[in-house]
């Protein structure tokens, strides 16, 4: 076992598949000498070859192209976009295509890909490269949309996403791709892709976040604890499908519930989860769903982000407000 | 300053609008019988055209875009390619399925909107037509990218239109082919007009070959309506890619004789005057003139043939129209490998909803 971080984790995990499964190929812009911007495929081209780590033409609408087609012949094309705010181009590919594939043609021709990207704010990054547009992508039918908060959970459910039959849309929180550091132990065993996960347990308020805010959501938590608040906090981890039944049975228990995202609240995922929460537990529930998410508004340049990212103090505020409801 | 790049871009024809042969007939024919399959392939086409066509007409199949006028550049793809290679179309190339193996009823239930018309029960390979314009060039190129990895000696060969040769997809592809190298035929359907924009207003360039040119690959222009020299053209490409000689773009020069589709009134932006001397250039009428005079074909036989086609339509038709609907829940259950439990819940209330 080792201390690794997120970045690393992705790194072994593509280490791990890429010496596992001989259909395995990476493709992106920078990823093979350069180990990519962020170094998620350090020494993989190293290791593994030209023809497994492929440096790709500038081009992101190619990129997802191309592994619609390699996916459709027996390889598991996994594709880097470099940031979350250069991944509009792709749409076409992946909504009309690779989500699409299996079902157009009745499970003939089917695209088990990966699509890579670091997202998210707090990085004192130029323009266009604190996205948080996960919503954009759960609304496709077809595609899979996961967002790890750990580096545990990296490895295992990109190990997950890779293995997966179907396209996955794998968004990497780069705010705390080094924040965080965990034994992980290189095991090649992934986690589900249909769970949320119970990070810590109570019974009084139900947390649910994922990605970059789960760091601040986890403080959240320690100072409730601290003031006696026993609270679940979920890290829905995989957003698209999503593990309604942990979510529902944890507010059922607690009777409330704090939705945490960076993303913009209008029609962002903490929305989605509060019309189910609506639709199935509103007789549970003590005090009315709350969200902090970002607002509704382009990501500020990076003077101006650290207000626009969800804080522990607004998080604890909202809390106490549903704490004090009833 | 001196000159450091240049480029000349080649047009073929063998048999001209007239049907006079005015080279030596190239490979892959040896003799005029040799051109019997693929002409009656043609005429097997627009039978299938104009029978989809009055289907759509009376209501049972959903919009439709006819293939008329372009059969020589199908029948000559088609037949240039080998059986394992893997064809990407466009929406107006069930010609070249056809070919391929790919049945009329398939291509009438796609059209009668039913799913089960891409789930090919022969050339299992290649791909459902893609609606979206060009993309089917990227996935091209990840096909045959995948069989330079995997070492397998086959081909990708797709085709758009001359307006796909506009959007970045067509550009991005062809220059991830030109870097790596692959055994990739890419064909530009030039039938001059992408719905009701000219082929002017689509490129200012002298030809679609040439943007080859820019992403380091062979460009060719054909003329389309030679079923001779689009064969030929293609087997030369789709051989040199199989031997690791690299991509080639091919134009074809042609004319949609039809409407975009059968939602289209193309009397709204081209004359019917050009839709007629288009029908001079007419790719079946100049080969069936070769053929005649050639005496390998007949009227006697082109009636007969005719007639045997007409069945042949009449049962796709018949065959098409006697199939059931799929079950309900088949909406769910091509959606993921295995359908997730968050979608349980709705595939059930589509089926209760259905016997509301």
């Amino acid at each position: 076992m080792t201390m690794i971080t997120i970045v690393e984790a992705v790194n072994r995990a593509l280490a791990y598949e890429l010496e596992a499964d001989p259909s395995v190929v990476l493709l992106g812009e920078d990823i093979g000498v350069n180990g990519g911007v962020f170094r998620a495929t350090d020494g993989l081209q190293a290791q593994f070859g030209k023809t497994r780590v492929i440096d790709t033409p500038l081009a992101e609408i190619a990129i997802s192209g191309v592994s619609v087609g390699l996916a459709t012949q027996g390889l598991k094309p996994v594709s880097e976009i470099q940031f979350m705010g250069f991944i509009y181009a792709t749409m076409e590919q992946l909504i009309s295509h690779a989500a699409r594939m299996r079902n157009r043609t009745r499970g003939r021709l089917t695209c088990p890909m990966v699509v890579r990207a670091p997202y998210g704010a707090g990085i004192h990054a130029p323009e266009h490269h604190s996205e948080s547009t996960e919503a954009l992508f759960v609304h496709i039918p077809g595609l899979k949309v996961v967002i790890p908060s750990t580096p545990r959970r990296t490895y295992g459910l990109l190990l997950a996403a890779i293995r997966d039959p179907d396209p996955v849309i794998f968004l990497e929180p780069e705010r705390i791709y080094r924040l965080i550091k965990q034994d992980v132990e290189e095991d090649g065993v992934a986690l589900p892709l249909e769970k949320c996960f119970i990070e810590r347990e109570g019974s009084d308020l139900t947390l649910i976040s994922w990605g970059a805010s789960m760091h601040e959501a986890r403080q959240a938590v320690a100072s409730l604890e601290a003031k006696g608040v026993g609270v679940d906090l979920i890290d829905v981890a995989t957003l698209s499908p999503l593990d309604s039944e942990t979510i529902l049975a944890s507010v059922e228990k607690t009777g409330r519930c704090l939705i945490v995202h960076e993303a913009p609240k209008t029609g962002g995922m903490g929305a989605e989860i509060a019309a189910r929460i609506c639709e199935k537990a509103l007789l549970s529930l003590k005090a009315p769903v709350k969200r902090v998410t970002g607002y509704d508004i382009i990501v500020p340049l990076y003077k101006l982000e650290k207000h626009y990212l969800p804080s522990v103090k607004v998080i604890l505020q909202a809390a106490q407000e549903i704490l004090e409801f009833a | 300053m001196q000159p450091i790049a240049h480029f000349e871009i080649y047009s073929h024809q063998f048999l001209n609008s007239a049907g006079d042969l005015t080279l030596p007939l190239p490979p892959p024919f040896h003799s005029p019988r040799d051109l019997l399959k693929p002409y009656q392939h043609m005429l097997r086409i627009r039978a299938f055209d104009s029978k989809a066509v009055a289907l759509q007409r009376t209501g049972q199949i959903g919009t439709f875009p006819s293939s008329e006028g372009e059969e020589a550049s199908m029948a000559g793809i088609a037949f240039a390619m080998q059986a394992e290679d893997v064809f990407l179309p466009s929406y107006r190339e069930h010609g070249v399925l056809f070919a391929r193996g790919v049945s009329m009823e398939e291509v009438l239930l796609y059209w009668g909107g039913d799913e089960r018309g891409s789930n090919y029960a022969n050339a299992r390979q290649d791909f459902p037509i893609a609606v979206p314009i060009a993309t089917q060039v990227l996935h091209a190129v990840g096909v045959a990218t995948a069989f330079k990895l995997k070492g397998e000696k086959k081909v990708a060969v797709t085709t758009c239109g001359d307006g796909g040769s506009s959007r970045a997809d067509f550009n991005e592809g062809l220059n991830f082919a030109g870097v790596w190298q692959i055994p990739l035929v890419v064909v530009v359907v030039n039938n001059q007009w992408a719905i009701s924009v000219p082929r002017s207003s689509q490129s200012k360039a002298a030809t679609f070959a040439q943007k080859a040119i820019a992403a380091g690959m062979e460009g060719i222009q054909v003329d389309g309506n030679d079923l001779i020299a689009m064969t030929h053209v293609c087997r030369q490409a789709v051989d040199k890619a199989r031997t690791g000689a690299g991509p080639t773009l091919i134009e074809a020069v042609t004319y949609r004789m039809a409407p975009h589709t059968t939602a289209d009134d193309a009397s709204r932006y081209r004359g019917q005057e050009e839709v007629n001397s288009a029908k001079a250039l007419d790719p079946i009428l100049r080969l069936k003139t070769f053929l005649m005079r050639e005496k390998v074909w007949s009227l006697d036989e082109e009636e007969a043939f005719k007639q045997k086609l007409q069945e042949e339509v009449n049962e796709a038709a018949k065959a098409y129209q006697a199939m059931s609907p799929q079950p309900i829940e088949s909406i769910f259950d091509y959606l993921y490998a295995k359908l997730p439990r968050a979608l349980e819940e709705q595939k059930a209330q589509a089926v209760e909803r259905s016997e509301l």
